[in-house]
């Protein structure tokens, strides 16, 4: 046979056309193949890849900062009214409103400064004017013979023909004619108003005064009524600014020196002299002092650059004092402040024409820019604050800001801030809330807290186990034994952790509470247990001894643990009764003055304590086991014991092996949802007391994802939570496993 | 075995030096951890299993100290020891002799009678405990359950049959026959109305939107001419009077199922006439043997799998969340399988090793580490909010605003969790390809194989035990995995399965229901916590058997894989 095949060897062609077109097809098909997969599994790896970088494209924005872009210039609006009172604009930042020096209210278009309307003052020039806030809408004025008159911006939208048309109006809502407020001539007004009440302080060349109309509803025609009340106040020599807090509890009169009054008044009839502070450092002249939206925190600005930042903090007898809480300094003086209408931000302009815009919580600044020159009188938001309009020498201008997170910087997320009604600066997470000049309180502190806080109650359990099971498993257990006990605890790995979480939850958590006196027993029974039976079982005969062969002690102490566990759940209540008159709960509130929640760390600590054991079981296992047995021979040959070879052998070798087993399992614990999601109340605290709960990185995103606006600063901030969990296991595992290389080599030579 | 007699000797210090309690007490953690797996694998059976057992209704006086006794039909749902102490503080007058007391949850049913399902007794009170043959258990489609005695039943408000008897006499038996009767006809009924309901008006609706998308899409295309806006009203038109068809057979239909009433005295002796057509089933537990429960038993393990949710989730079954689990893994491991291998294949047989190759097997290895709610965010930011949005402005632009892959869906879920379960396959994967000896790839290309045979013919069929162990771990982790669906398409109720008879039968952009996630829902946010918790139970234990069954299906292909190809593994 072979030598025929071997003598038509020759006559074979491997150059037939056919054969050639095989040959390319199969060519082609290689190639095709090589770049299939070349590009498939790179994109593959890309694509699991792009993760760390999408997180981190979501989060950039965070940090960047803001920028401010001029749109348009023209001259001042009915510059024939005078300069400029107040400006502000409305909600599209289409329609501009100024209030000239003779008390002319002027309705203009922003984009090019043409005037739409210009509403005379119905009683003349006025001696004073205020603004109630930017979001109100609502401003006053104060004539000479005392009256004081309430006007409102009003803007109707409609849409003829699908364009948007923006018609704005004003609207008296106390009457034209205004409210007899003094009987002199105000220098400087003030007004509050609210649905119950409105508060007007007027201050004239020697005397001030205060006016409330508290408005009642009448039941039958349900029409308002108003009633006045007045008082007179102490006179503040040289004054320069009033405001009214915004409960009309407060009203502060601050002199050009920035030294400040606090009268009480909310007895309109008992008028008093609360405090006295000095808002300014040094001989520096006052310039503003305004709201920030809230109205509770004041900001005083001075001629010395500096804005300071204060508000009322309860002190330990709940009197609220004004506080200084932070400030932010400027090389010049100031000139005018402006205050975003829906965020904690705001504006200042310095004698250089240089516009710097703050956030007040983060006191972070993200624009300091010289958009005009020393002829800059005054600045203002636009409502949404992507919009600026400046007044200077030569007309208006408008710019456009883009600022989209100033609320976030890297010290309000790690550091400690005093938010707007604390008592102190704090930790605090709370990302929202129902109204709306809310002060997002965005600190991950608490949350990164609770997330180690349940990994550490979590390895707590789950690493003695693990490791002490492990070492018996790999290294004492029978074989056959052995082959059944490993995939018993490995099933705990594909256990979904929504079961264990409902079951921490709604089982473990009420069957802990009712017996906290068992959990605690058991914790000094068993291991006590164990050894009394291990020495009894030593004592006994050979003969029963031999009944059982070595390697298989766990199956003894099966029943002895569920024994001694059941045993400890029944004499719960006797122990409760008898060492906590019954009540081990009430004795932990009460005598011990902790806080004790039926959802607790220690609950969350067994749970995933669980979901851990197996991810760490059988990584040290594996370690144990793959140890050379030439080194454990040699260990027992000289003499030693099994348990010495353990120790002193077994375990130096296997330690990197079960050291990246903690790590991994603390990578685990970290980034367990579920559990933590079922168990605990998910209350974001920083407290490490064992029977409070916690709320962790991964439960707060599970939480409040679906719910945040896409590219709010919130979205961008869980995204940055994120992206934390993320970098902190991947960094976590990446340790654990070079720590691993690293030490198998250097123990390689054992 | 001749140290035995020196260990027999031994002083108590000198087992305590041998080591032996260490050991001990290693023996003792292995012991805990098996019996913790096995306890709570137990539990969930027991508690799960048990959910389905008709339980005997008890009556019997509750006299209280201090408040008025009362009669009480209940079943027992738990007990427990609690100390007085503790009942003292709660205001029960107990007498001062009792130091421990049981306590126990009792089901009372009648929620609109009562107000609440549950209540808590004292044993001790509860007395004269009688299991009356009579007493019935209706399963309702609102409010729970009802205990009580059938007194009447009415057809069109005429009495057809009635008693008096709390026992069995006979006209109680027929009444309570005629009640069973009326019952099978109000259901048969009610199976027509749901026919119509969900799937032949659902078709119709499912129609007209299309028709309304189509509209809308011509319109934005400035497509609409006059002629196919009249060929869409016709077919519109068609369907609506195929809706009004079917609207008059459901008025017939729920003219009918109304007819019937029956009349119930409850514990607290009330008469109360209610429809039949409430209830799903009545049965007597107390009279019933065990042949019968077991029958019972078992026609509520059918319902749990294949019926619908009721009651907010809380009754019924589970049928949408296991259909939902199921379709979401498979398609997440078809999604998973072949670009797991090829990335395994390209940094195992094409890409250069060097640093960069052992950088990134560090990290696909790493990233299997990575917390799963990172890739819910991720997929949620990405996937839904990124590509998705891009999707519907590019090809449902006539659906917007109302998203239709621009929110969470089964598709963006069973990416999601391919992405998340692919390093745990390409790691797998890698490992097998790394154990095919070399030779038998140079045999192949000796013999004039490509590069590209040799991996299709030898080394892939070689490595399939591997890729499938890949596959199992990563279908066993996405079967359990809940907290990224939460963020990417999982809802408490769909009202319609992503697979069905209208075009165009695979809705990868609904969202669907999960029996993870139905755990968590029904355990944590039911308003009805106390009588969900046996289903839910239930729904735990079957979210086990099925991830049980995956891994079992999984590791028998990858033996029957492995035995095909041991010839090939010299």
């Amino acid at each position: 046979m072979s030598t025929k095949a071997d003598q038509k060897i020759p006559e074979l062609d491997f150059d037939t056309p056919a054969l050639k077109r095989h040959r390319k097809v199969r060519a082609f098909k290689d190639r095709s193949a090589s770049v299939g997969i070349a590009i498939g599994g790179s994109s593959v790896i890309l694509a699991v890849l792009l993760i760390c970088f999408y997180l981190m494209y979501e989060v950039a924005p965070l940090f960047s900062g803001a920028s401010i872009e001029q749109k348009d210039s023209y001259a001042v609006p009915a510059a024939e009214s005078g300069k400029s009172l107040y400006l502000t604009s409305e909600e599209q930042a289409e329609v501009g409103f100024r209030v000239a020096e003779n008390g002319d209210m002027v309705y203009f278009k922003v984009a090019d400064g043409s005037v739409i309307e210009n509403v005379k003052n119905p009683l003349g020039q006025p001696t004073a004017f205020a603004v109630e806030s930017d979001t109100s809408r609502m401003i006053a004025f104060a004539y000479a013979d005392g009256r004081v008159l309430v006007a409102q911006q009003v803007y109707k939208t409609t849409y003829p023909e699908g364009e948007r048309v923006i018609t704005p109006s004003i609207e008296y809502p106390y009457g034209t004619e205004g409210i007899q407020a003094a009987d002199f001539a105000p220098r400087h007004l003030s007004i509050r108003d609210n649905e119950d009440r409105m508060t007007l302080a007027v201050v004239g060349d020697q005397q001030a005064q205060v006016v409330r109309l508290s408005k009642d509803v009448n039941f039958i025609t349900e029409e308002v009524e108003l009633t006045e009340d007045s008082a007179d106040i102490p006179f503040v020599d040289g004054t320069h600014s009033l405001l009214i807090s915004g409960d009309q509890r407060y009203l502060y009169v601050a002199n050009a020196a920035g030294a400040m009054s606090e009268f009480d008044i909310r007895d309109i009839d008992d008028v008093q002299l609360k405090e006295q502070i000095d808002l300014i450092d040094g001989d520096a002249q006052l310039v503003s002092m305004r709201y920030l939206l809230g109205q509770s925190s004041v900001m005083v600005a001075d001629s010395a650059g500096r804005v300071s930042q204060w508000f009322n903090v309860r002190d330990d007898n709940n009197v609220e004092h004004l506080t200084y809480i932070r400030d932010v300094k400027h090389p010049t003086g100031l000139v005018d402040m402006a205050m975003e209408h829906r965020r904690k931000g705001f504006a200042t302009l310095d004698d250089r024409g240089v516009v710097s815009i703050f956030n007040a919580t983060s006191s972070r600044q993200v624009i300091d820019e010289r958009i005009s020159d020393g002829s800059a009188t005054m600045i203002s938001f636009a409502p949404r604050a992507n919009g600026l309009l400046l007044e200077d020498g030569k007309g208006l201008h408008f710019f456009e800001v883009d600022n989209e997170h100033p609320e976030v910087s890297w010290s309000s997320i790690w550091g400690k801030v005093w938010y707007e009604g604390y008592q102190e600066p704090t930790y605090t997470w709370q990302s929202s809330a129902a109204n709306n000049d809310f002060e997002p309180k965005y600190s991950l502190m608490p949350l990164a807290f609770g997330t180690l806080k349940a990994a550490f109650y979590a390895m707590l359990m789950a690493v003695p186990l693990a490791i002490c099971g492990a070492i018996y498993t790999a290294y004492f257990m029978a074989p056959g034994l052995r082959r059944k006990v490993k995939p018993v605890i490995e099933l705990m790995e594909a256990l979904p952790t929504v079961i264990l979480g409902f079951l921490a939850g709604l089982f473990f958590a009420p069957f802990l509470e009712e017996n906290l006196a068992a959990a605690f027993s058991i914790l000094v029974v068993l291991p006590l247990g164990i050894l009394l039976f291990a020495f009894i079982w030593s004592r006994l005969p050979q003969s029963v001894r031999f009944m059982v062969p070595d390697g298989w002690q766990p199956m003894l102490l099966i029943p002895v643990v569920v024994l001694l566990g059941w045993g400890c759940v029944a004499m719960s209540p006797v122990i409760e009764l008898s060492f906590f008159d019954g009540n081990i709960r009430g004795f932990i509130t009460n005598d011990l003055g902790i806080t004790f929640d039926q959802r607790n760390a220690l609950v969350v600590g067994f749970a995933m304590g669980f979901a851990v054991i197996p991810t760490i079981f059988s990584i040290t296992e594996d370690a144990i086991f793959s140890v050379p047995k030439a080194l454990t021979q040699g260990s027992l040959a000289l003499g030693a014991t099994y348990w010495q070879t353990m120790t002193r052998v077994v375990l130096p070798t296997a330690s990197p092996g079960i050291f990246s087993a903690i790590m991994i399992g603390m990578g685990r614990a970290v980034g367990e949802t579920m559990i933590v999601l079922m168990a605990t109340g998910n209350t974001p605290i920083m407290d490490f007391n064992i029977f409070e709960g916690m709320r962790t990185l991964a439960a707060n995103l599970a939480v409040e994802v679906p719910e945040s606006e896409v590219g709010s600063s919130h979205y961008r901030i869980l995204f940055l939570a994120a992206f934390v969990l993320f970098a902190f296991t991947f960094v976590v595992n990446t340790i654990a496993e070079s720590v691993r290389q690293h030490l198998r080599k250097k123990y390689g030579s054992l | 075995m001749s140290n035995e007699l020196k260990i027999k000797n031994q002083t108590v210090s000198q087992w305590v030096k041998s080591g032996d309690p260490w050991v001990w007490l290693n023996a003792g953690a292995v012991a805990i951890c098996v019996i913790m797996v096995i306890g709570l694998l137990a539990l969930i059976a027991v508690r799960g299993l048990g959910h389905f057992w008709p339980a005997d209704i008890n009556q019997g006086t509750y006299s209280l100290p201090g408040s008025t006794p009362y009669t009480l039909v209940a079943e027992r749902v738990e007990s427990a020891e609690v100390p007085a102490a503790q009942l003292r503080e709660a205001g029960i007058d107990v007498a001062d002799h009792h130091d421990l007391m049981m306590r126990s949850l009792m089901k009372t049913g009648n929620r609109d009678v009562y107000g609440s399902d549950f209540r808590w007794v004292i044993d001790e009170y509860f007395t004269d405990i009688t299991q009356p043959e009579m007493l019935f258990a209706a399963e309702r489609h609102e409010w729970g359950n009802l205990y009580g005695y059938l007194k009447a039943v009415k057809e069109d408000g005429k009495v057809v049959a009635q008693t008096e008897d709390l026992t069995p006499t006979d006209s109680a038996l027929a009444t309570w026959a005629a009640f069973e009767r009326s019952i099978e006809r109000a259901t048969t009924i009610y199976d027509d109305i749901h026919d119509v309901e969900k799937d032949e008006i659902g078709a119709i609706n499912h129609k007209l939107e299309r028709l309304r998308l189509e509209q809308r899409r011509l319109e934005l295309n400035n497509e609409l001419t006059p002629a196919k806006l009249a060929d869409i009203d016709a077919q519109r038109a068609e369907q609506d009077a195929l809706y009004e068809a079917l609207q008059q057979r459901l008025i017939d239909l729920y003219a009918e199922i109304n007819r019937d009433t029956f009349v119930v005295q409850v514990m607290d002796g009330s008469v109360h006439e209610l429809q039949v057509a409430k209830v799903v089933r009545a049965y007597r537990p107390n009279a019933m043997g065990i042949a019968e429960k077991l029958g019972f038993y078992g026609s509520k393990v059918v319902e749990f799998l294949t019926a619908e949710p009721r009651e907010a989730n809380t009754e019924g079954g589970v049928f949408p969340a296991i259909f939902g689990t199921v379709m979401m893994v498979l398609l997440m491991t078809i999604l998973v399988t072949p670009f797991g291998v090829v990335a395994a294949v390209y940094l195992r047989e094409y890409a250069s090793q060097g640093f960069v190759t052992r950088t990134i097997r560090i990290a696909v290895n790493n990233l299997a580490g990575v917390p799963s709610i990172v890739y819910g965010v991720f997929g949620l930011g990405f996937f839904v909010y990124f590509l998705g949005s891009g999707i519907d402005q590019a090809f449902f632009p006539e659906a917007l605003p109302s998203p239709t892959f621009g929110t969470g869906g089964l598709m963006w879920a069973s990416i999601t969790l391919a992405l998340l379960t692919v390093p745990v396959v390409i790691v797998a994967t890698e490992e097998g390809l790394s154990r095919i000896p070399r030779n038998v790839r140079e045999g192949s290309l000796a013999l004039g194989a490509t590069k590209a045979e040799t991996l299709w013919r030898v080394v892939l069929p070689m490595a399939s035990p591997a890729i499938m162990t890949g596959v199992i771990l990563a279908v066993a982790r996405a079967a359990g995995e809940v907290a990224p669906l939460m963020l990417v398409g999982v809802v408490k109720l769909a009202p319609s399965l992503p697979l069905d008879g209208n075009y165009p039968f695979i809705h990868l952009d609904q969202k669907f229901m999960h029996l993870g996630f139905h755990i968590y829902d029904v355990g944590f946010q039911s308003p009805n916590v106390e009588a969900a918790r046996p289903l839910v139970y239930a729904t735990a234990l079957l979210l086990v058997i099925v991830i049980a069954l995956l891994n079992l299906a999984a590791v028998t292909i990858r033996n029957h894989l492995r035995e095909k190809y041991k010839s090939l593994e010299m």
